[in-house]
């Protein structure tokens, strides 16, 4: 184990330096800025759309993340908030006229009403019965969009309008990418602030020791429960700018392999570190693209990924020096 | 239809159902039961169940035929070679994991569930494989209630199985040191018992019982394809809770009543078949909120 850890700290000790020294990381996030500016002038129209994609996966990893990585809570049905969002601004927007923006505080109280349902009642079981209540819940959410009237069934809603700010009309995919982000920075800021917080150093200690936690005085139900509505209206968020951006939604695009994709880009990473999720997310999107032909073997590859990160790496590629401990 | 027709036809639908959930949810709960895991794989050792008694099948049927007997020896071929699979995933992905946290394993059980799907999809394509079966459609009538021979067949060799484990569980020495080794591990291993090899024929038995399940689906309904595990995989588990966790006789009680909720669940003005998915979430989350332990399991503290 020890013996691990140290290749490990040789192997990351460079990388972490530059996230110590507050000169290098200013560099390095000022690079990152510059480079997420011009972007689309280098890549071009596609790279474009790819990257928005990656931006978004970014928002809703560090979403999960604060559930599963802060919280220490497996869900496996988080796309549901992402659906929450999505469905909500779409229907706000279509049937009653609503402006985007007005829609999405809507969009964000639904979630965290969502958020509360599903954890209620359930948080206070065993962990891995937990992850099975959010599947279920994530798959009742799917079925109930593609039953239900308001949510155009399984052919779902399409004609969403793309938002107006300031008089100019969010339509292009360079638009789009550079509204993803702004939400994957502001994102990345609340996460890095939560998890510096009081509340996150409770879920730090109920994740290591729930028992202890609550000896302390740290209410535990309701420190996950704040973990779950936090990472709901992450997910209605970036549910809403989803539809906005796609104009059309579908119950497909909230599927259990979708909650997948997000759960593997915080794990691959490195889970509950904000950086190894940025990574993750990247991997998840860019991944697949780089794998294209490969064809359908590209997801067996990602699934024996993943398993092998289990086996050999459990935290992550990325695990940060707190984790590798 | 009359009321009475309509509840004995829901009666024989839901013991059909049931006995295909009962025998994944003994998976589940015989697995739990050895190493507390919750074997997300265990819905797709069913879906491989179902491809390996069909390759079994195909290569058979000139010499058998595509009636039971022949579909019979294809899932005693299907039940050996999943079981082997079992065991191989608990040796490669759980064993090394069972000292890492709780969320570790699970995920590991994850990433084996994607690994299954993904090889068969990459196999197979990811179309809807015809089951070549040749069963037939022969029954006899009940009043006005008809009764396939299939039905008869399939719900008659699920019920046998169920009393062949039962017997091994209660009345054999292995399955005597098997439910040791639920209770107390550490102290088993002390006593002299080979708890390696008690945890192997655990994931052996439970995953042959959700390949003979498999095989058995794909010649009743007539098709596989890769994804066929997922959902009942998620069904299976919710009637192992149901009957409550751990108990081997709970399993088999919480798969004929999820069955049987489900056939009648779906006759309920205003729950109609497409929500018949979202119903018995819907009684998975009840039972896990309000009766964690289920029917007949016993209650049980986290491991920490």
């Amino acid at each position: 184990m020890s013996e691990k850890n140290v290749v490990a700290s040789r192997l990351y000790g460079p990388l972490s330096g530059v996230l110590v020294d507050p000169r290098a990381k200013w560099t390095a996030i000022v690079a990152i800025l510059v480079l997420m500016a011009v972007a689309p002038m280098i890549f071009g129209q596609y790279a474009t759309v790819i990257l928005t994609n990656a931006l978004l996966y970014v928002v809703l990893a560090l979403g999960l993340n604060v559930v599963v990585g802060y919280a220490g809570l497996l869900d496996l049905g988080y796309a549901a908030f992402f659906a929450v969002g999505a469905y909500t601004v779409g229907i706000l927007t279509l049937d009653f006229g609503l402006n985007f923006w007005l829609a999405l505080p809507f969009a964000m109280v639904a979630a965290a009403i969502a958020g509360v349902i599903i954890g209620g009642p359930t948080l206070r079981l065993r962990s891995d019965y937990l992850a099975i209540v959010t599947l279920g819940f994530g798959e009742i959410v799917r079925f109930s969009a593609r039953n239900l009237e308001i949510t155009g069934k399984a052919s779902g809603l399409s004609g969403i309008e793309q938002p107006w700010i300031f008089g100019w009309q969010i339509r292009s995919a360079t638009d789009f990418y550079y509204v993803f982000c702004v939400l994957a920075i502001i994102a990345v800021v609340a996460a890095a602030r939560l998890a510096n917080s009081r509340l996150g150093r409770a879920w730090l200690y109920v994740r290591h020791d729930e028992d202890a936690a609550e000896a302390m005085g740290i209410d535990r139900v309701k420190v996950k429960l704040a973990a779950y509505i936090i990472g709901a209206i992450y997910g209605s968020i970036a549910g809403a700018f989803f539809a906005v951006n796609l104009g059309a939604i579908s119950p497909e695009s909230f599927s259990f392999t979708q909650s997948v994709l997000i759960l593997m880009a915080v794990i691959l990473g490195g889970m509950g570190k904000i950086p190894g999720v940025i990574l993750g997310a990247f991997i998840v999107i860019l991944g697949p693209e780089l794998l294209r032909d490969l064809g359908p073997l590209r997801l067996l590859v990602f699934a024996v990924g993943l398993l092998l990160i289990m086996l050999f790496r459990p935290s992550g590629i990325w695990p940060g020096r707190s984790a590798a401990k | 239809m009359n009321l009475s027709d309509i509840v004995a036809q829901q009666l024989v639908n839901g013991l059909v159902l049931g006995s295909f959930y009962a025998l994944v949810a003994l998976g589940y709960t015989m697995i739990f039961g050895v190493i507390k895991l919750l074997n997300f794989a265990h819905g797709d050792l069913y879906m491989v169940g179902g491809f390996v008694g069909f390759l079994a099948l195909s290569a058979i049927s000139g010499v058998v035929g595509g009636d039971w007997p022949g579909v019979f020896i294809a899932m005693l071929f299907a039940m050996i070679a999943v079981g082997c699979l079992g065991v191989v995933i608990e040796r490669v992905a759980y064993h090394p994991m069972l000292a890492a946290p709780r969320l570790s394993i699970l995920i590991t059980a994850l990433a084996v569930s994607l690994v299954l799907q993904n090889a068969v999809l990459g196999l197979t394509g990811g179309q809807y494989q015809a089951f070549r079966a040749d069963l037939g459609f022969g029954g006899f009538d009940i009043g006005s209630l008809f009764i396939q021979h299939n039905q008869m067949v399939l719900v008659g060799t699920a019920a046998l199985l169920m009393v062949a484990l039962q017997l091994f569980v209660t009345r054999t020495q292995f399955g005597r040191a098997m439910r040791a080794v639920s209770i107390d591990k550490d102290m088993c291993q002390l006593m002299g018992i080979n708890v390696p090899v008690v945890i192997a024929v655990t994931f052996f038995i439970g995953s042959a019982l959700a390949a003979a399940a498999g095989t058995m689906a794909g010649a009743y309904y007539g098709s596989i394809w890769y994804f066929m595990g997922f959902l009942i995989g998620l069904k299976a588990f919710t009637a192992a809770v149901i009957g409550g966790i751990g108990s081997i006789p709970g399993a088999m009680l919480g798969g004929l009543v999820l069955g049987l909720l489900e056939a009648f669940g779906t006759q309920i003005p205003g729950i109609g078949s497409e929500w018949k998915d979202v119903f018995s979430f819907a009684v998975l989350i009840l039972v896990l909120v309000l009766k964690p332990t289920g029917l007949l399991g016993k209650p049980e503290q986290e491991r920490m």
